[in-house]
């Protein structure tokens, strides 16, 4: 834990416009406002949640439904700008919020791993000197020039992991990505997380798996109604989340877990 | 504004890869691919000779060609602040997902439809050999022409992405207001069939300035006034700045609108 902490969150408030209270029309803008009646009704998602990070640190974020917690992972991707507050990363952060989020079905499996390379913002010589590499890991090889369309989900998602982790991250967010694809494939994708551990990357990773969590994580956050409610040792987190919300969570297998990672 | 330039020249391999796209994806399905760029221009320019050239009469000599050279550039500007007033929407799966600079999305808009452009000059060079229309030297001028109305188009595309994002009934009003603007822009009329008290309402439109330095090298042969340039630098500056001013104050914001 030396130097600077590789993530840096300062009392940060995130609120969403309510969907349906949004006015989406100019004309209904106009009307509104006639009426004298242009509200917004607010949704307070993040609440002064303060969090630092050290590098090569391992957190997971659990909550329920609706608590913030992809949220709280969107700001740390700089994907939302909080309202207030403010947010600091270090070094290079690669996100894997959705899989192959910038895909485009028309274009082949190829042209693709260069678009998605560019929103990671690789240089295009960096890629065609990756590209192999990626093409052997996702698996795909005999259908790398056909539109992405023809793919499968499965391919499309190991694609999206293969380019997503080909670098070398400093800062990994994570959010539900790990249950991608065949047992095969899942094997390789923990391999290479493991291997990111060793390497010192700092780890974010939201998940609705205490398990997940406790396996791959040493401190948990619990969020709750857009508030950090705990924060601490994950074991100790997670069992307090699990009590409350009635999950199933067998600490001391957790516990087992952890000394296996930390260890 | 120096830190958003820096962040956007990070991602200039990002707008190269969304300008690519554009084009593949707007030819790949058609068996002519590329060529169609140049026949759009071509086909439409022989409905429109046909029709301006039959139905409505002005002398102007090589009507063909004295349409078309405003023509192609109107488009331009017509197409590229259409798309844009969409086109955030739809990069909405990205902007919820990975963070970019949304200025890239609207210069990667904007740039496609300037190389359209530059492919469908082809046509028209082509048209000028047909008809023996002369390509005199001042055609050296066309770049900074080029260049000004790029501005202005960005400028406008700017300006027209932010107000949509939040209000999407404005794209719709744009469509119809596009059909007005072409009509106050002197692409199928000379300028000296409009009546001299109507005069100023085509001497305030910024378009007519872009038209003139882009027609006049290229139809006329001549170089284009200095105070028409002025002009379309003034308006191009201008626009590309308080666009862009406005499209900033709301970039933070689109993430939660989209």
């Amino acid at each position: 834990m030396n130097g600077a902490p590789a993530i840096e969150l300062d009392r940060v408030s995130v609120r969403y416009v309510v969907p349906h209270e949004r006015v989406p029309t100019l004309k209904e803008f106009a009307v509104r406002w006639l009426r004298g009646r242009v509200v917004w009704q607010e949704f307070a998602a993040l609440s002064d949640v303060t969090l630092r990070v050290e590098r090569g640190e391992a957190i997971g974020i659990v909550g329920r439904n609706g608590a913030g917690k992809t949220t709280l992972l969107k700001v740390i991707a700089r994907v939302l700008r909080p309202l207030s507050g403010t947010v600091r990363t270090r070094g290079r952060l690669v996100p894997l919020l959705e899989l192959g989020a910038g895909f485009d079905p028309d274009l082949s499996g190829r042209e693709n791993i260069y678009l998605n390379g560019a929103l990671l913002g690789h240089t295009r010589r960096y890629i065609t000197k990756r590209l192999s590499e990626i093409i052997e890991f996702a698996g795909i090889e005999p259908f790398i020039d056909a539109p992405l369309r023809t793919y499968s989900t499965g391919m499309v998602a190991r694609l999206g992991f293969a380019i997503a982790t080909d670098v070398e991250p400093d800062v990994l967010l994570l959010d539900e990505v790990l249950s991608v694809g065949d047992v095969e494939f899942q094997r390789k994708c923990t391999e290479r997380m493991l291997r990111f551990r060793e390497q010192g990357a700092t780890f974010v990773l939201v998940s609705h798996s205490l398990e997940t969590v406790a396996r791959l994580c040493s401190r948990a956050v619990w969020v709750e109604g857009g508030r950090v409610q705990a924060d601490g040792p994950a074991v100790h987190v997670l069992s307090a989340f699990a009590a409350a919300t009635g999950t199933p969570f067998d600490a001391a297998m957790a516990e087992e877990a952890e000394r296996r990672v930390t260890g | 504004m120096l830190q958003t330039i820096r962040d956007i020249v990070a991602y200039r391999t990002l707008l190269g890869a969304l300008v690519a796209r554009d084009l593949k994806v707007r030819y790949k399905r058609s068996v002519l691919g590329v060529l169609w760029t140049m026949l759009n221009p071509l086909l439409m320019m022989i409905v429109f000779t046909i029709v301006f050239s039959t139905v409505f009469r002005f002398s102007v000599e090589d009507f063909a060609i004295y349409f078309l050279s405003a023509f192609l550039l109107w488009n331009f500007v017509a197409q590229t602040t259409a798309w844009s007033t969409a086109c955030l929407l739809g990069y909405a799966p990205l902007i919820r997902k990975i963070y970019v600079p949304k200025e890239v999305f609207i210069l990667a808009t904007v740039l496609s439809g300037l190389v359209n452009l530059l492919i469908s000059l082809a046509p028209l060079a082509l048209i000028m050999l047909v008809v023996r229309h002369p390509l005199r030297a001042t055609v050296v001028v066309l770049p900074a022409s080029i260049g000004l109305t790029l501005m202005f188009a960005l400028g406008v595309s700017f300006l027209l992405a932010g107000i949509c994002i939040e209000f999407n009934d404005v794209v719709q009003i744009y469509q119809a207001l596009l059909v007005a603007w072409m009509y106050l822009t002197p692409v199928v009329y000379p300028l000296d069939v409009v009546p001299a008290e109507y005069r100023w309402l085509v001497l305030a439109n910024p378009m007519y300035y872009f038209v003139t330095v882009f027609r006049d090298p290229l139809y006329g042969g001549i170089m284009p006034q200095g105070r028409d340039f002025l002009i379309a630098a003034i308006w191009g500056t201008v626009m590309l700045f308080g666009g862009w001013w406005v499209f900033r104050r709301r970039a933070d914001r689109i993430a939660y609108l989209v």
